[in-house]
């Protein structure tokens, strides 16, 4: 399959050529043989394009533009061993004949093939939707887009002529010169250079990064993005918030969890897990470890003291948390949302370090009713690990009380402070294991278990007693804190 | 009954209220309007007969009999202390003309119908809300001032009146925020600000209801026979900040403790009316279940916040400092310069492979 004949070159998006990247495996193994255009190019080469109609290739038609239709946009994908160890050594490349030959037009200057190259150049752009904001106007800038491009169509055999002339002066291909004097013209010629230096520095994915990247900003900066009743700002979470908690999760507490099959990938579910470590890292962590495993975000109950608390309720509220009260609880669950809480609160959130992995009073079993309500299964859950991130030695329960806040903790970190400075605050890196136990499904407690307080007391005490058994399982099975 | 309705609505003179008059003109099951106010409409209004009163005049129990009135719209609650001449003739206005008027209701003998406009500010604003407020949902913390409270009083003699008098139907109407090209709101003047200062660590969810859904809303449940409390207003919400962001304007976080300072210079220097209640707006928001004014009411707003508060951007004309379509239009250029990249780069390595292998 190396025949330099299959190489084609009709390629104009980056979607294509990604699809090429992907798809390269399997065209290896199909291959193909198509008729190739039988017309020789301006450079007296035999053009490489597949023929589609009368043995000529799109560009070699010799049809009127009018009559012209969209070329195959598969025919990339024919191509075998594609960018996969290109070297990105631009600056040595010269324009082939064959390519340039496709790309703007003949040389030759016959104006069929530029209108086509213009033509080809504005469709695909015109097709895609670049923002999903529902911007008014949109239909008129796919217009206008067409309309420049079809100029610069116009003016790439100009170009042309002039980059034969001048002996192909750089890297930049004659049909673009228009748009990069463009780009120049407007001071953005840095900018180009820096991003084809990082180009040049990293792969391919660079630019498909860019692109979601500048995509994001786009949708942030004009408001373009949708939030649910709760306030979850989904494009917030995946794309910003979640990717930076991330690296906590694989390489600072290398998080390893068990059991996943027992989330329920679709419908209602109450993922009850126990609390510990002075700030709340496990919801965070736990409620990514779920949204890596099954795609689903968890959306957590947090306490009203969540919600006044500058910043930490807006980014609380962006994520999805919500009140833990009934009246939410019930309404997440019934629009088939899969909810988490930590039924301990503050009490496992601020529990000493001698009390660690004892878990505290389940509240007031209002996640039993919840569940109940809502006939969804409860999935027990241990979290081993986020004892150790803030060992705390003492509660400073004066200066909580002046501060307002439920306790204030004593950390061994905190005698790091004048030796490391503010790094010494940092959680501890300790291994974390996190574990989905058998659901308990909710044909096992009837939907009345909410109207009898002895039952639903007696339940509450045997998810809390299975997690703690969780708990100590993972423990006796764990070598080290941090290892 | 049969032949049609016979409507007091007090208010007439404000901008809704006027809208709310020129809607009811345009039914041919209204037979007669009667708008009672302090000042004159300015509203080009035909039909409506007008009557220059103050609601704790008893004057108003006289043209309740004299006209045979069968359904009242108390639509005069006002939010705007400024405008209403201070707080306390705002509170004098809303909750004891509110009781004065329900009182002429309960002597009235042909009265079948009192349709209060109340507020979602009766629910009030804290950080113990839950997502939706339900209508049968209690806020653990009340408003404990300003027009959340007004409401609230007078959503009480509405009530106490349906008590004394069960023949009666009630409709109590609690509106998200209005906003539309016409009528003037407590955000209307705050979008207008140069810059908008907001709560620094907070970010409020907001929700909107378009001038227009109120007063069909309004003409419903005037013209109809649901009783009860419904919540009205736009599907969906907005984060102060996204609405911002929608508007093109600047947010300039203020710390909160120089929040409550800042708004009272804005209030002396006449820019922006912003009450201590709706400060509280600006920190926790709030965002109404509407399944009722859906399902049992019957009433499908046309407007969802969202396009509530477009409606409004363009129809006020408010162009912020970023445009839309420019920020658009610039990604599209990026979009366009990254593919060509792409190209140029998918091309070369091609050619490098075809070197390679001839």
């Amino acid at each position: 399959m190396t025949d330099p004949a299959k190489i084609e070159a009709q390629v104009f998006s980056l979607d294509e050529q990604r699809a090429a990247r992907d798809a390269r495996f399997q065209e290896e193994v199909a291959g193909g043989g198509r008729e190739r255009c039988g017309a020789m190019t301006a450079a007296g080469q035999a053009c490489r394009n597949y023929a589609v109609d009368g043995g000529r290739c799109r560009v070699h038609a010799p049809s009127d533009p009018d009559t012209e239709v969209v070329p195959p946009r598969r025919a990339a994908r024919r191509e075998p061993g594609l960018a996969g160890g290109a070297p990105p050594a631009r600056s040595g490349a010269r324009p082939h004949p064959a390519i340039s030959d496709t790309s703007g037009g003949s040389g030759a200057g016959d104006g069929r093939g530029t209108a086509a190259a213009g033509a080809r150049r504005g469709a695909p752009r015109s097709g895609r939707d670049v923002g999903e904001g529902g911007s008014q106007g949109r239909t008129g800038q796919g217009r206008t887009g067409q309309g420049r491009t079809a100029q610069g169509g116009g003016d790439s055999a100009r170009a042309d002529q002039g980059d034969a002339g001048g002996g192909g002066g750089g890297p930049r291909h004659g049909s673009f010169a228009w748009a990069d004097a463009q780009l120049l013209q407007r001071g953005y010629g840095s900018a180009i250079d820096g991003l084809e230096l990082l180009r040049d520095a990293a792969d391919d994915r660079f630019l498909d990064a860019l692109r979601g990247l500048v995509g994001f900003l786009r949708r942030r900066v004009t408001g373009a993005y949708e939030i649910d009743d709760f306030g979850f700002d989904e494009d917030l979470t995946t794309h910003v918030l979640m990717p930076l908690l991330r690296p906590l999760h694989r390489h600072y507490w290398r998080v390893t969890s068990h059991g996943i099959e027992h989330v329920p990938l679709e419908g209602g579910g109450l993922l009850v897990a126990n609390h510990a470590g002075t700030l709340p890292a496990d919801a965070l962590i736990t409620r990514l470890d779920v949204f890596d495993l099954t795609g689903r975000h968890a959306r957590e109950l947090g306490a009203d003291l969540v919600f006044r608390t500058p910043f930490v309720g807006e980014l609380a509220r962006k994520t999805g948390a919500t009140l833990a009260s009934g009246d939410d609880a019930d309404r997440l669950l019934a629009s088939g949302e899969l909810v988490a809480v930590w039924p301990e609160g503050f009490k496992g959130l601020g529990k000493p370090w001698k009390d660690r992995y004892k878990l505290q009073r389940f509240g007031r079993g209002g996640f039993i009713a919840t569940a109940s309500r809502a006939q969804v299964p409860i999935i027990p859950t241990a979290i081993v690990g986020s004892e150790e991130i803030y060992p705390m030695l003492f509660d400073l329960r004066i200066v909580a009380r002046l501060l307002g806040f439920p306790y204030f903790p004593v950390v061994p970190q905190m005698f790091a402070l004048p030796v490391l400075g503010p790094f010494a605050l940092l959680p501890l890196p300790s291994k974390w294991v996190i574990e989905y136990g058998d659901p308990i499904e909710p044909s096992s407690f009837g939907r009345d278990i909410a109207e009898d307080p002895m039952a639903l007391f007696d339940l509450t005490d045997q998810v809390r007693e299975r997690i703690q058994q969780m708990l100590h399982r993972n423990l006796m099975g764990r070598r080290s804190v941090f290892l | 009954m049969t032949e049609g309705r016979r409507v007091l609505l007090t208010g007439v003179s404000g901008q809704f209220g006027g809208l709310v008059a020129r809607a009811l003109e345009q039914r041919d099951d209204v037979l007669e309007i009667v708008g009672i106010d302090v000042r004159e409409p300015p509203n080009d209004l035909r039909r409506t007969e007008f009557v220059r009163a103050d609601l704790r005049n008893p004057l108003v129990g006289r043209v309740l009999e004299a006209a045979a009135i069968d359904t009242v719209l108390h639509l005069s609650l006002t939010s705007q202390p400024g405008a209403a001449g201070g707080r306390t003739s705002m509170k004098e206005h809303n909750v004891i003309g509110t009781m004065q008027l329900m009182a002429a209701c309960q002597a009235s003998s042909v009265l079948r119908r009192v349709v209060l406009k109340s507020t979602g500010a009766v629910y009030g604003s804290a950080h113990t809300d839950p997502a939706l407020f339900r209508e049968d949902s209690t806020p653990r913390i009340p408003p404990r001032q300003g027009f959340g409270k007004d409401a609230g009083e007078a959503e009480g003699y509405v009530r106490m009146l349906g008590r004394r008098r069960p023949d009666l139907d009630l409709a109590i109407l609690r509106l998200a925020n209005l906003v539309g090209p016409r009528v003037d709101s407590a955000f209307q003047s705050f979008f207008a600000l140069p810059v908008l200062p907001t709560v620094m660590g907070f970010d409020p969810r907001l929700q909107f209801c378009h001038e227009d859904d109120a007063v069909g809303a309004l003409v419903q449940a005037a013209t109809g026979d649901r009783h009860g409390t419904v919540n009205v207003a736009g599907a969906g919400t907005l984060y102060l900040s996204q609405a911002i962001r929608l508007a093109g304007r600047v947010p300039v976080p203020v710390p909160l403790p120089f929040v409550s300072g800042l708004s009272a210079a804005l209030r002396r220097s006449g820019r922006a009316d912003v009450s201590p209640d709706q400060l509280r707006m600006l920190q926790f928001g709030r965002v109404m279940d509407t399944t009722r004014l859906r399902e049992e009411f019957g009433f499908e707003p046309e407007y969802t916040t969202r396009a509530a508060f477009d409606d409004f951007l363009e129809r006020r004309r408010l162009r912020g400092m970023i445009d839309r379509d420019e920020a658009v239009r610039l990604e599209r250029e990026l979009y366009d310069f990254l593919q060509r990249k792409g190209q140029e780069r998918f091309l070369e390595s091609q050619r490098a492979g075809q070197e390679g292998r001839v």
